[in-house]
C-alpha cells in the first residue's frame, strides 16, 4: 500500500506556486504595458515627429535612431565576432593562453554596461575624435555585443562534429575549405540565433548610449553616422524621469515602452526561427 | 556566406558613403543643459524653426553642468545654465581655447514647493537653509505639524542644486536629499507626499495642482513675496531671483546670434512669459547688447546682472 | 593542392588571426583604459578614504570635496542581495519545478517564456517600478513614494530569474540518472528523491547560477537609476532610498568636464565595477566548469 507522501505533495504545491510566481509576473509586465501602451499605437505613432515639447505627435526618430545604432552594432560584432569564434575555435591550438582568453571573453559579457559606456566616452568620443554620435553609440554597443556574439558562435562551432573536418580534410581540402563547406554551413545557424540575441539585447540597452550619441530632442531624423541621435530605451528613460510634464507624456513613455518589447521580441522570434531551421538541416 | 559577406560589404559601403557625403550639411544648432530653461527653449526653437524654415536647432537638457561641459568640451553651442559659470569652469574653459559669454533670457523666482496638505505658508531664507543643510530635521520645529522632514532637490549636475547652495543654504546638502532628475520629478514626488519639500523653477509651480508654493521673506520680520508676482520678482523683493543664462563660445555669431536675438525680442520674450518665467527687464537687456556687440542703451550704462538683482541681506 | 590554394588558405588563417588578436586586444584594452583613466583621481584622492568614506560629495564649495563611495557598495550590495533573496527560492523551486515534475508540454511553453522574460530591456523594468512597483510599495508601506531599495531589490530579483532558472535547470538535468534510480529504488519518494538527492548533487552548478544572477544584479543600471531614489545617505533599512555605484555614474558622467579629479574619480568606480563583476563572474564559471567535469 502506497504510504500518502505529505511532504511531497505540500512540496510539489509549492514548486508550482513557484513558477505561478514567475509566469504571473511575466502576464503583469506585459498586460501592463499593452494595455496602457496601445493606445498610443496608431500609423502616427511610429511615423511622426515628436511636437509641442514633445507631449504630442510620436516617436519616429526614436525608432530610426535605434535602428541605425543597432545597425552600427551588427556590423561590428557580425564579422569581428563570428570571425573571432572561427579563430579560436578553428586555427588556435587549445594551449593555456586560449583558454585563458576564451575565459576571459566569457566573463566580460558579465561587465555592466554602463563600464562599456564608459569606455566607449574614452575611445570613440575622446581619442577617435568622433564626438557623440551614431557611430560612437552603436560602436560602444558593438563592442558590448561581442563577447555574447563570440561565445555564442564558438558554441555553435563546438557543436559541429570533428568528424565532418576532418573528413573534408582527409578529401584534400585545405583547412579554410574544409571549414568553408564543412563546418560553416553547420555552425551558421547556431551563431546567427546567438548574434541575433545579442543584437536585440543591443537595441534595448541605455546606459552605454547615454553619453555616447543618444539626444533628448532633436529636431529631425539624423543626417548622418555623425549625428546625435534619438533612441527608444533613451527616450523611455526621459519620458518617464526628465520630461517637464511626466503625467502628461505617461502614455507616450507607456507607447514607447510597447513598441521597444515588440521590436526586441521581434528579433527574438527571428533567432528562434533561425535555430528551427537549424533543427531542420541537420536532420537532412 | 558569401551572399551574407557580401551584403555586409554593400551596405556598410553605403553607411560610410551617407557619411562622407552629408558631412559638410550638418550645421545644426546644438543648445544644451539646464532642465530649468529647457521647456522655455524647446518652445522658443520650435517658433523659431516654424518661422526660419531651413533652421535646426536640437535643445537637450542634462542640467547646467552638463551644458557649461558641454560647451568647455567644445560639443555644444549654447549652453543653457540656471546659475553663472564658476570661476574654475572660466580657467578650464579658456584652459581649453573656448571664451565663455553670457546672454540672460529671462528671469526665474525659484518657488519652494510643499504638498497642499501642509499647514505651513511661509518661510525665510533662512530657515530653508536650515532645512537643507538637515539642521531642521521636523517641520514641528518651524511652526508645522509633527512630522519628519522629507527633503527633495535636483541632482549635483543642475544648475538649481548649485544656485541653492549659493543663495539660500550657504552650506553642504543635508545627505538625506532625494535627488530628483529634473523639476517634474520633484513636483510628482512633493503631490504625494505630505511631508515633502522641494525646489522648481517658477514656470514648473504655476500651472501645478495638488503643491503649494510658499512666501518667501528674507528674514524674519520681514515682508513675505510671492513668486508669481511679476513687480516683486523683477523688482528683486522676492529673495530668491535669478537670472536665466545661456553661455557661448565668443561673441554669438550666425544662426546662435540670430536665435538669441529671437529670444529677446518682444515675440520671444512673449514666449518666455507665457512659459511661467519672467521677461527680462530692461538692465539685462543693456547688458545682452554688450555680449551681443549692439548698439543702443536703454536708460543707464549696463550693470552685470549680479548688481542688479537686489541683495538678499539688504532686504 | 596548388601553391595558389596554399597561399590563399594561409592568408585566411591570419585574416582570421588578426581578427582574434584585434578582439582580444580590444576587451584587453577595456581593463587597461579603465585603469589609466582612473589613475589620475587616485593622486588626489586617497584609496582608503574612496573606498572606505561614506561621504561623496565631490561639487562641495563650504568644505573640502569629498569622494567616498562606501554608501553606493553598501547600497549596490543591499538592492542585489535583496534581489538574490527573493530570486533564489523563486528560481530554484521553478527550475526544480522544470526538471522533475513539468511535463514535457509544459517545459515546451516554459522555454520560451523564460527567454522572453530574459529579453525584457533594463528600461523597461525600471519603468514599471516607477509606474506599478512604487506606488504599490507606497501603499502597502504608507510611504510617500515607493523609490526605494525595497523596490531595487524586486526588479532586480526579475531581472536575475530567467539567468538562475535557465543555469539551475541545466544544472539539475544534469544530475546522472542513476543518481536518481538508485534513490527511487532505495524507497525514496519523488520528493525526497528532489530534496535530498537531485539538489544536492546539483549544488555547485545553483550556486554558480545565483553568482552569475548576482553578477546581473551589481551590474545593472537603468534599473536602479529610475526605482531607487537616489539619496546618497547611507541606508539603514529597505524602506530608505538608495543611490548605487552604476547610478552614481549614469547620473555624474554626463556634467563633468573631461580629465577633472572629478571625472577621474567616476572611473575609478567604474574600475571597481568591472573588477567585481568580473571575480563574480570568473568565480562562477570555474565552479560551473568544475561541476561540469565532476558530472562527467
Amino acid at each position: 500500500m502506497k504510504r500518502r507522501d505529505v511532504n511531497g505533495i505540500i512540496g510539489f504545491w509549492i514548486l508550482r506556486l513557484c513558477v505561478a510566481m514567475v509566469f504571473t509576473v511575466l502576464i503583469i509586465i506585459l498586460y501592463d504595458i499593452t494595455s496602457k501602451g496601445i493606445g498610443k499605437i496608431s500609423w502616427q505613432f511610429f511615423a511622426a515627429m515628436p511636437r509641442n515639447g514633445m507631449t504630442e505627435g510620436g516617436i519616429l526618430p526614436a525608432i530610426v535612431g535605434t535602428i541605425l545604432v543597432t545597425f552600427i552594432t551588427a556590423v561590428l560584432a557580425i564579422p569581428l565576432g563570428m570571425g573571432c569564434a572561427i579563430y579560436l575555435n578553428e586555427y588556435a591550438g587549445d594551449t593555456l593562453i586560449t583558454r585563458i582568453i576564451r575565459i576571459s571573453i566569457r566573463n566580460l559579457s558579465g561587465v555592466p554596461s554602463i563600464v562599456y559606456g564608459l569606455f566607449g566616452v574614452i575611445l570613440f568620443v575622446q581619442l577617435m575624435n568622433l564626438g557623440t554620435c551614431i557611430l560612437s553609440a552603436g560602436l560602444t554597443l558593438g563592442l558590448m555585443t561581442l563577447p555574447w556574439t563570440i561565445t555564442a558562435s564558438e558554441e555553435a562551432l563546438k557543436n559541429v562534429p570533428n568528424s565532418y573536418r576532418e573528413g573534408a580534410m582527409a578529401l584534400g581540402a585545405t583547412k579554410w575549405q574544409s571549414i568553408r563547406t564543412n563546418v560553416l554551413p553547420y555552425a551558421i545557424p547556431g551563431m546567427l540565433t546567438g548574434t541575433i540575441l545579442g543584437l536585440s539585447r543591443a537595441a534595448g540597452e541605455t546606459a552605454p548610449i547615454l553619453f555616447t550619441g543618444a539626444a533628448f530632442f532633436l529636431p529631425h531624423l539624423p543626417k548622418s553616422l555623425f549625428s546625435q541621435f534619438m533612441a527608444l530605451p533613451y527616450h523611455l528613460y526621459i519620458m518617464s524621469t526628465q520630461h517637464h510634464a511626466i503625467s502628461k507624456v505617461r502614455p507616450i513613455a507607456y507607447g514607447t515602452a510597447l513598441v521597444l518589447i515588440v521590436l526586441v521580441f521581434a528579433m527574438n522570434l527571428l533567432a528562434v526561427i533561425v535555430r528551427y531551421r537549424l533543427r531542420r538541416i541537420k536532420m537532412e | 556566406m558569401k551572399g551574407l559577406t557580401r551584403l555586409l560589404v554593400i551596405s556598410t559601403a553605403l553607411a560610410l558613403l551617407s557619411t562622407g557625403v552629408s558631412l559638410a550639411a550638418d550645421s545644426m544648432l546644438q543648445v544644451k543643459g539646464s532642465d530649468t530653461l529647457i521647456n522655455m527653449v524647446q518652445k522658443l526653437a520650435e517658433e523659431y524653426m516654424a518661422k526660419k524654415p531651413g533652421a535646426s536647432i536640437a535643445v537637450t537638457g542634462g542640467g547646467s553642468g552638463t551644458g557649461i561641459a558641454g560647451l568647455v568640451n567644445k560639443k555644444c553651442d549654447i549652453a543653457n545654465a540656471s546659475r553663472g559659470i564658476k570661476s574654475s569652469e572660466v580657467d578650464d574653459a579658456n584652459k581649453k581655447g573656448v571664451d565663455p559669454k553670457r546672454v540672460v533670457v529671462a528671469i526665474d523666482a525659484l518657488s519652494i514647493v510643499v504638498n497642499t496638505r501642509n499647514p505651513l505658508s511661509q518661510l525665510t531664507v533662512e530657515q530653508i537653509g536650515k532645512i537643507y543643510r538637515g539642521e531642521v530635521k521636523n517641520w514641528n520645529e518651524i511652526g508645522g505639524s509633527d512630522m519628519a522632514v522629507s527633503l527633495y532637490g535636483r541632482q549635483s549636475n543642475s544648475g538649481t542644486y548649485d544656485f541653492m547652495k549659493e543663495n539660500v543654504m550657504f552650506g553642504e546638502y543635508s545627505p538625506n536629499l532625494k535627488s530628483m532628475n529634473g523639476n517634474a520629478q520633484i513636483i510628482e514626488a512633493i503631490k504625494q507626499d505630505i511631508s515633502g519639500i522641494g525646489y522648481v523653477g517658477v514656470g514648473y509651480a504655476k500651472e501645478s495642482a495638488g503643491i503649494k508654493v510658499l512666501e518667501v521673506a528674507v528674514k524674519p520680520g520681514s515682508k513675505y513675496y510671492s513668486p508669481f508676482n511679476s513687480i516683486d520678482v523683477k523688482s528683486g523683493r522676492y529673495p530668491i531671483t535669478r537670472p536665466l543664462n545661456q553661455y557661448l563660445n565668443g561673441t554669438p555669431k550666425g544662426l546662435a546670434r540670430d536665435f538669441i536675438l529671437f529670444e529677446l525680442s518682444p515675440t520671444g520674450q512673449a514666449i518666455v512669459e507665457k512659459e511661467g518665467f519672467f521677461a527680462i527687464p530692461d538692465e539685462y537687456q543693456n547688458y545682452n547688447n554688450e555680449t551681443l556687440g549692439r548698439s543702443g542703451q536703454i536708460g543707464e550704462s549696463p550693470m552685470r546682472p549680479e548688481d542688479l538683482l537686489t541683495n538678499p541681506g539688504a532686504g | 593542392m596548388t601553391n595558389r590554394t596554399k597561399i590563399k588558405d594561409a592568408v585566411i588563417k591570419n585574416i582570421f588571426l588578426l581578427n582574434g588578436v584585434l578582439v582580444v586586444a580590444v576587451l584587453i584594452g577595456i581593463f587597461v583604459l579603465l585603469v589609466m583613466t582612473s589613475i589620475p583621481a587616485f593622486r588626489e584622492i586617497k584609496l582608503s578614504q574612496f573606498l572606505f568614506s561614506a561621504s561623496w560629495n565631490p561639487t562641495a564649495n563650504f568644505v573640502v570635496p569629498s569622494y567616498g563611495i562606501l554608501s553606493m557598495i553598501v547600497s549596490t550590495f543591499m538592492v542585489s542581495v535583496g534581489a538574490l533573496i527573493i530570486a533564489i527560492p523563486l528560481g530554484i523551486g521553478t527550475a526544480a519545478y522544470l526538471s522533475d515534475v513539468a511535463s514535457q508540454r509544459v517545459r515546451e511553453i516554459a522555454k520560451p517564456i523564460i527567454e522572453i522574460l530574459a529579453g525584457i530591456p533594463s528600461v523597461v523594468i525600471g519603468f514599471l517600478g516607477i509606474v506599478l512597483v512604487g506606488p504599490f510599495i507606497a501603499r502597502v508601506f504608507h510611504l510617500p513614494n515607493g523609490l526605494n531599495a525595497l523596490n531595487g531589490s524586486i526588479l532586480l530579483a526579475v531581472m536575475a530569474l530567467p539567468t538562475i532558472i535557465s543555469l539551475s535547470e541545466d544544472a539539475l538535468k544534469s544530475v546522472p540518472k542513476s543518481y536518481q534510480e538508485a534513490s527511487l529504488a532505495l524507497g525514496a519518494t519523488h520528493w525526497q528523491t528532489i530534496m535530498k538527492v537531485k539538489l544536492p548533487a546539483a549544488i555547485s552548478g545553483i550556486i554558480a547560477a545565483t553568482m552569475l544572477g548576482m553578477g546581473r544584479a551589481v551590474g545593472e543600471t537603468m534599473t536602479v537609476l529610475m526605482a531607487t531614489g537616489c539619496s546618497i545617505a547611507m541606508p539603514s533599512s529597505f524602506l530608505n532610498s538608495v543611490q548605487t555605484m552604476t547610478a552614481t555614474i549614469a547620473i555624474e558622467l554626463g556634467e563633468v568636464p573631461y580629465n577633472t579629479t572629478h571625472y577621474y574619480a567616476l572611473f575609478g568606480i567604474g574600475l571597481v565595477l568591472f573588477i567585481i563583476t568580473f571575480i563574480i563572474n570568473m568565480t562562477a564559471d570555474i565552479v560551473l566548469r568544475k561541476y561540469q567535469r565532476v558530472l562527467k
